[in-house]
């Protein structure tokens, strides 16, 4: 019998999203706006988070939200409340976005010039890991009721991230929330990833959130003009 | 699960090659990352499905782990890491963000009917 016959070809699968994400990361940073996204399993608070830094970042930049969802648009409706343009991207069922849903979400929406546009994924801590958005900043969120031990259960999207924010600090006391062990365990899996601790509900720690996402867009528009 | 869309895009870009070269293919051979965020057993039972009713039914996809290799800064070379759960030099220790592979969705070859 003959050897098999291999033909070579070296491509990567996920090829058609990488390019339109690459688009879409050269768009941002040609209009001076930063993409930001948030990922997290459901219920760690995303949109309570997300609704919180728009009202707050909303008198002093121009801030807009894309919010990915299986079924409903409760997300956008709730985000809506913090006055900035806001559009819900339903996935009927799948479980992530893609770029190509970026692109066209923001193909009928005249944003003109924003300083930042923040993209909010589906709750889920698996599939988003692997497609690339063309956001400059991803976000995991992790809230204190779900455990510590959440960075280790699963690697692959915090090594994705850039940053970390434990939500629901509030809470903290009541669930007996080893904040050590979970600092310890996002470094394990993400060696230098800076972490925020914040409650939306009380305020706690948003300020350093904030500032940070401020430095962050101040540092892409003055990049834009040089 | 978005494995079954993985499938289908690998199944899409064979399909397409094979179209477009006059050949069949016998089997798809694959490079996955451990980081990659795909699993492979669900990938592999979704590839079936993915071919059924194509030009590659019947087909094989073999996967090659490619485990997670980063760059330790104290020892100067790259390292396999034991652990996903664990980015530090398995060596000496430093901690190792900076990832050289383990991120891998790729197809690197296809196989042919004789």
């Amino acid at each position: 019998m003959n050897p098999a016959r291999m033909l070579e070809v070296r491509k990567n699968v996920l090829k058609q999203n990488d390019v339109i994400a690459r688009a879409l990361r050269d768009r941002f940073r040609a209009q001076g706006t930063l993409a930001v996204s948030l990922v997290s399993s459901p219920g760690a608070g995303k949109t309570t988070f997300l609704e919180k830094t728009l009202t707050l970042l909303k008198p002093h930049f121009r801030v807009a939200a894309l919010v990915g969802d299986l079924a409903t648009e409760n997300d956008a409706l709730r985000l809506a409340r913090s006055q900035v343009p806001v559009k819900q991207i339903t996935t009927g069922t799948l479980c992530h976005l893609e770029a190509a849903m970026i692109e066209h979400a923001l193909e009928d929406w005249n944003l003109g010039q924003l300083d930042a546009l923040f993209v909010e994924n589906v709750g889920n801590l698996v599939c988003p890991a692997s497609y690339d958005l063309g956001e400059d900043l991803r976000i995991v969120l992790l809230s204190v009721t779900e455990g510590e031990d959440k960075p280790l259960k699963y690697p692959t999207i915090f090594n994705s991230a850039d940053v970390a924010v434990i939500t629901k600090i509030d809470l903290a006391a009541a669930v007996e929330f080893d904040e050590r062990a979970a600092n310890a365990n996002i470094q394990a899996v993400r060696p230098g990833m800076q972490v925020f601790k914040v409650s939306a509900k009380t305020n706690e720690g948003m300020d350093d959130c904030l500032q940070f996402l401020a430095d962050a867009f101040t540092e892409r528009s003055q990049k834009m003009t040089v | 699960m978005h494995e079954l869309s993985i499938a289908m895009s690998i199944v899409d870009m064979a399909q397409e090659e094979a179209a477009r070269r006059k050949v069949y293919i016998e089997a798809v051979h694959l490079e996955l990352g451990t980081l990659s965020g795909v699993v492979k057993e669900a990938l592999l039972f979704s590839y079936k499905v993915a071919c059924d009713g194509t030009l590659l039914e019947g087909s094989r996809l073999v996967v090659k782990d490619v485990p997670i290799q980063v760059y330790c800064s104290s020892c100067k070379m790259p390292k396999t890491l034991k652990s996903m759960q664990l980015f530090c030099c398995p060596d000496c220790g430093t901690q190792t963000p900076e990832v050289i592979h383990g991120k891998e969705l790729t197809v690197t070859a296809l196989e042919l009917k004789q």
